[in-house]
Order: C-alpha cells, then sequence, then structure tokens
C-alpha cells in the first residue's frame, strides 16, 4: 500500500503541469522536501501551472502542506498555481493547510559577544537582588515572628512539632553516622602524623577543639542545607506552581506566618540539637579510634580531654548553629517562593537553595570566627 | 487495495475483550468489552469514579491488568514486541486531563517533540508544520513561542491536542478535553475535534461528562458502570434505555436543557 512519492514533470503545451503520485506522508518527508525544492526551481514563465494530485495515494499533513509549499512559491510569478484531481477525502486537510499563515519563525538565541556581556552583567546585578531578598526574608519573618508574640494563639504548633520531626528527628540517625565517621577519621589522622614526633596524645587536644568549635556544627549546617533546605524549596515551589499559596493569601492567611515561620522555628531548634549530637558522636568516634589505632586508654582520654578543652569551646560551637539554621531556613524560603511555572524553574531553584545555603554557612562560620578571635574566645 | 480498504473499514480500531483491573481489593474493571469502530468518535461517559479514565489508562498500558486482551490497529498489545508497540504508540495521540505539556518547553518544542523523535524531518517543515498544527486547533502563530505557564486553560487544552495530533495520528484518546473550559470555549472545542476528525480521518475515544459533546461531537456513545460496559449506542438509543442512571443521566434537569 505504501509506494515512494514521486513528483514529475508533464509536457502540457505552455503550461507547467506536475503530477504527484504514491504515499505523501511524514515518514516520507525527507524525499518530500528534496523534490518539492527541485521542482521549486522549474518556475520559467509559463501561462498557467498545475499540481496533479489525483494519483497520490495517501496524503496527511506533512504531505499536504508540502504541495501547499510547492503550490505557494510557483504562484511568485504572475501566474497563480492551481491544485487539480484533489480526492474529496483530502480536499479539506489541503483547504485546512491554505489557511496558514507562513510566519518566520524566530531563531532561539544566536550567541553574541554583547549577549554574553549583558549576561555576565544581569548575573552581578541579579546578586545584589539576591541580598535584597534575603533581607526582605529576614524583616517579614521577624515581623511575622513579632505577631505570633502578641497573640500567640496564631502560633502553628503543630506545623512547627511536624517540621521537627521532619528535619530534627528523622535527621538524627545520618547525622550522627557521618560525625560519628569523621571524628575516626581525624582521629586516625592525627593519630599517624602526630606519633612521628612522639606526640600522640595531642590528638585528643585537636579533636576536642576543632570538633566542638568548627567541625561538628559547619558539616551538621552543611548537612541541613543539603536535607532540609532543599526539601524547604521544592515543598514551597511546588506549594507555589499549583496556586496553593496564591489560594492562602485569598483566605487571609500570611503565607509567611503560615507556611516559613513554623519551619524557620523548627530549623533553628533543630541545629542546635544535631549539632550538639554531631559533636558527641564525633568526640566518641574520635576516642574510640584513638583507643583501637592509637592505643590511648579511655580513661587516659577523658582526662586529657577535660584538661584541652573548656567550656567556652563549647559555647562558641552552639552558639553558631542558630544563626546558620536561620541563614539556611532564609535562604530556602526565598528560592521557594520565587519559583515560576515550570518543573525546570523548581529544580533550578532546589539547587540554588542548596548551594547559597551552603555559601551563606561557611560566609557566616568566618564572621563568626573573627568576631571570636576579637573577644579572644 | 480496495480489498483492504474494506478490511480496514469493517475491523474495530480498538478491540477490549474481557478486560478486569484492579487496585488492591477493589475491582475497577470487572470483564470489560468493548469496540471502537474506524473513524467514529467514541464518547465515554458514566459516574465519577466509575474508571472511564483508568480504562483509557489501561488500553494506552499506563495501567497493568489483571485479565483479559486489548487489540489496538490489530496488534494485541500484550504478545507485541517492542518494535510493533512503537510503531501502535506512533499512530495514536493522548491528550490528558491536565494537558500534561512540558513544562519546560515551549508550545513549539512540545509540539514538534513527537516528531524530533520519530521522523527525520529538516527544521524548517517542522517549524511550518508547528503552525500548520496551531492553525489547525484554532490558534495563533505567536503563541508558539510562548511556555505551558503563560497559557490559558482553554490554551493549554488546545495546545495539548496539537501535541496529541503532530505525528497525524490515526486514532486520538481525549480524557475530559472540555472539563474546565467556558461553555462557548468547550462548544469550539466540539466543533473542532468533529472537523479534524473529517479532514484527519482520525478516530476519537473521548472520555467526558459534558453532555453538549454528546449531543454534537459524538458518534456513538458508550456508558460504563460497575465496572462493564452497561449500554452503547447512538443518542437514540441511550435515550431509549430504561437503565435507572441512564434514564437520570439523559433525562435529568441539565439533559432537558441541552435537548431543548
Amino acid at each position: 500500500m505504501n509506494s515512494d512519492p514521486k513528483l514529475e514533470r508533464i509536457a502540457k503545451g505552455n503550461a507547467l503541469a506536475l503530477c504527484a503520485t504514491g504515499t505523501w506522508t511524514a515518514s516520507f518527508a525527507p524525499v518530500l522536501e528534496r523534490m518539492v525544492a527541485d521542482a521549486e526551481k522549474l518556475a520559467g514563465t509559463p501561462q498557467s501551472i498545475f499540481i496533479d494530485v489525483s494519483e497520490v495515494a495517501k496524503l496527511d499533513t506533512f504531505g499536504a502542506w508540502l504541495i501547499e509549499r510547492l503550490r505557494r512559491s510557483l504562484t511568485k510569478g504572475p501566474v497563480e498555481a492551481q491544485i487539480a484531481g484533489l480526492s474529496a477525502n483530502y480536499s479539506s486537510l489541503v483547504d485546512e493547510v491554505r489557511r496558514v499563515r507562513a510566519t518566520a519563525v524566530v531563531d532561539g538565541g544566536t550567541v553574541t559577544i554583547t549577549g554574553m556581556l549583558e549576561q555576565i552583567g544581569r548575573a552581578v546585578a541579579g546578586v545584589g537582588g539576591t541580598v535584597a531578598g534575603l533581607v526582605d526574608m529576614l524583616g517579614a519573618v521577624l515581623a511575622a515572628g513579632f505577631r505570633v508574640l502578641i497573640h500567640p494563639r496564631s502560633f502553628r504548633l503543630t506545623s512547627t512539632v511536624h517540621h521537627m520531626e521532619q528535619v530534627c528527628w528523622r535527621a538524627v540517625p545520618i547525622i550522627v553516622l557521618i560525625t560519628f565517621l569523621i571524628g575516626c577519621i581525624i582521629a586516625q589522622q592525627g593519630i599517624f602524623h602526630f606519633r612521628r614526633f612522639g606526640a600522640d596524645i595531642f590528638v585528643v587536644d585537636m579533636l576536642g577543639v576543632l570538633v566542638l568549635r568548627e567541625i561538628g556544627v559547619l558539616l551538621v549546617a552543611i548537612m541541613v542545607a543539603g536535607r532540609s533546605g532543599s526539601a524547604y524549596t521544592a515543598e514551597l515551589g511546588s506549594m507555589k506552581m499549583r496556586e496553593e499559596i496564591d489560594a492562602l493569601r485569598t483566605m487571609g492567611f500570611d503565607p509567611i506566618e503560615v507556611l516559613v515561620l513554623p519551619r524557620m522555628m523548627a530549623l533553628v531548634l533543630a541545629l542546635p540539637i544535631l549539632a550538639f549530637l554531631g559533636a558527641m558522636a564525633a568526640l566518641y568516634g574520635g576516642g574510640l579510634v584513638a583507643w583501637l589505632y592509637g592505643g590511648v586508654e579511655p580513661e587516659a582520654f577523658l582526662l586529657r580531654l577535660r584538661d584541652a578543652i573548656s567550656i567556652d569551646h563549647f559555647i562558641v560551637g552552639i552558639v553558631k548553629a542558630p544563626v546558620m539554621a536561620a541563614v539556611i531556613g532564609i535562604v530556602a524560603c526565598v528560592e521557594g517562593l520565587a519559583v515560576q511555572g515550570s518543573a525546570e524553574s523548581l529544580g533550578q531553584h532546589t539547587t540554588a537553595s542548596v548551594v547559597k545555603g551552603i555559601f551563606f554557612v561557611i560566609v557566616m562560620d568566618g564572621v563568626f570566627a573573627i568576631f571570636f578571635a576579637s573577644i579572644g574566645m | 487495495m480496495a480489498g483492504e480498504a474494506q478490511r480496514e473499514t469493517s475491523d474495530p480500531i480498538i478491540r477490549v475483550r474481557d478486560i478486569t483491573v484492579q487496585f488492591g481489593a477493589t475491582r475497577v474493571l470487572d470483564g470489560l468489552n468493548l469496540d471502537v469502530k474506524r473513524g467514529e468518535i467514541l464518547g465515554f461517559v458514566g459516574p465519577s469514579g466509575a474508571g472511564k479514565s483508568v480504562l483509557t489508562r489501561t488500553i494506552i498500558g499506563l495501567v497493568p491488568k489483571v485479565a483479559g486482551s486489548i487489540e489496538v490497529f490489530g496488534v494485541d498489545l500484550d504478545s507485541s514486541n517492542t518494535a510493533q508497540r512503537r510503531n501502535v504508540e506512533r499512530r495514536w495521540g493522548v491528550l490528558f486531563q491536565q494537558g500534561a505539556l512540558f513544562s519546560s518547553l515551549t508550545v513549539r518544542q512540545n509540539i514538534q517533540f513527537p516528531m524530533r523523535e520519530y521522523l527525520r524531518v529538516s527544521q524548517r517543515l517542522m517549524d511550518e508544520i508547528t503552525m500548520a498544527k496551531l492553525t489547525m486547533v484554532g490558534l495563533k502563530p505567536e503563541v508558539a513561542e510562548r511556555f505551558p505557564s503563560e497559557l490559558s486553560g482553554g490554551m493549554i487544552k488546545r495546545v495539548a491536542l496539537a501535541r496529541a495530533l503532530s505525528l497525524d495520528p490515526d486514532l486520538v484518546f481525549l480524557d475530559e478535553p472540555t472539563s474546565g473550559l467556558d461553555p462557548i470555549g468547550a462548544g469550539d472545542f466540539d466543533d473542532l475535534v468533529r472537523t479534524l476528525q473529517r479532514t484527519l480521518g482520525l478516530t476519537v475515544f473521548m472520555v467526558t461528562h459534558d453532555l453538549d459533546s454528546l449531543y454534537t461531537a459524538c458518534d456513538r456513545i458508550a456508558v460504563l458502570g460497575n465496572g462493564k460496559i452497561i449500554a452503547a449506542g447512538s443518542i437514540a438509543d441511550m435515550q431509549a434505555s430504561q437503565h435507572p442512571w441512564l434514564r437520570q443521566y439523559f433525562h435529568g434537569k441539565r439533559a432537558r436543557a441541552v435537548m431543548t
């Protein structure tokens, strides 16, 4: 039933007559396009032009359009090309195609130097926008917080507890496991290198200070940014896409109060708890390796640890946790509420949430280091 | 060739036999039989939750069935190999209830997606065919560069129909095409389906709740109830039926409003 399509010129006095035969469908499109392009060159100055389609066995939109394209390009001169021998089955299809206005399709962006410069400029200007967005959100969250302080009944306790379970309780196993392993690795590396100087025991000092001041909280914050920050962005983003946030607003609820504040509260409470658990797990892991690998007895380890660290080290670490949590939460919520209608946009903002969250956590850590160094803690 | 054409017109394009679909302990479809004839517009109705969408999704292969057989274009979908199945999938188009346009692609890219995958066609021809399809479904060419999130509900349905039609299928499944459209828009859509069916020689399987669509667009109506087809036939057959649900559906207040 499928026969190769052909387009032949038949002599007909002064007229230009073309006869189309065979199957004019999408599967033969490349052949058809070539034939039509060849036929278009035949213009000349005939008195009349006919395209005979009575022998076409099968026609679809692709075939019909190509015949129409041929008709249009042959009509360029003073004579209008005619389509002849159209069967009743296909006449409505050809009529339909004839209505199509051939519009030049805009070519999707060519890369130019000015275009690239413009993109760089926009990206730089976007940094200012990001910071403004974060400050804006911080202000909105604080304002919502004060409103809740004045009317404590409007605080969403159930929601906060639910998010506490998600970001704190359910995160405990993975956080404890990873910080435990990091503690083990720090101790092992410390012992391996300190042994050359016969200073094995100093590994306890290093472990204690490093874990309590820096690694414990920083590592946990980075993991929370990856685990919970991304979840917040995806949740708020898909709610934005499905107009759920608009629905809240029309019912007279403030999305910041209903959605953002409970999430922020949960995160601000969760991160110090997780940081404490993480620090303990890392110390435990480090102590275990010091005992099994370095031969430091647990009693000696604890005694040394008591001398090496003070409560200051612990405070320096744990004070940072709620601030980092606030930064992660604000970044995640800003990104979530910035999601536009498409799935791609949701993906981009979730990525941005994690990347920016981790970046700001590290920046905050640096700021704290300078601060504590200058007050001598 | 004449003989082949004869056979094709008499053979049903979809033949569903003894289909049973179960979700957990609930049996949604229970030994259902249905034929869809070539070139007809079949309206598929039934109470909410009766399993209309489930049957559509079972035929397309998105929902697994417990028992029964489905033949589309004479190919048994269970015993077919990948190449045969591909070939069948190329010849049908599906319009999902929510449109299911790819949100990260423009309208033009959405319509060209199946062409790019299945055909070896130049970009110029694809662009021109896209414009032709947009014109056919009654949209302006300017819409082509927009993203789905920038379209209205009615436009999304039309673009989704254009995508379903992009490979010139022989069969299209429409899942509630007029739901969420205003009555005028819905009426236009019915006319559009009718016109396209005539122009392109389509077979249309249309799940609908819209009485107007049943009266104006459909050649035949099948009614789903209790997991089976309880009636199938013309609109006159439906009105004459004594089945209680059918009586309520076709003689209720809304139905009388449509008929007058």
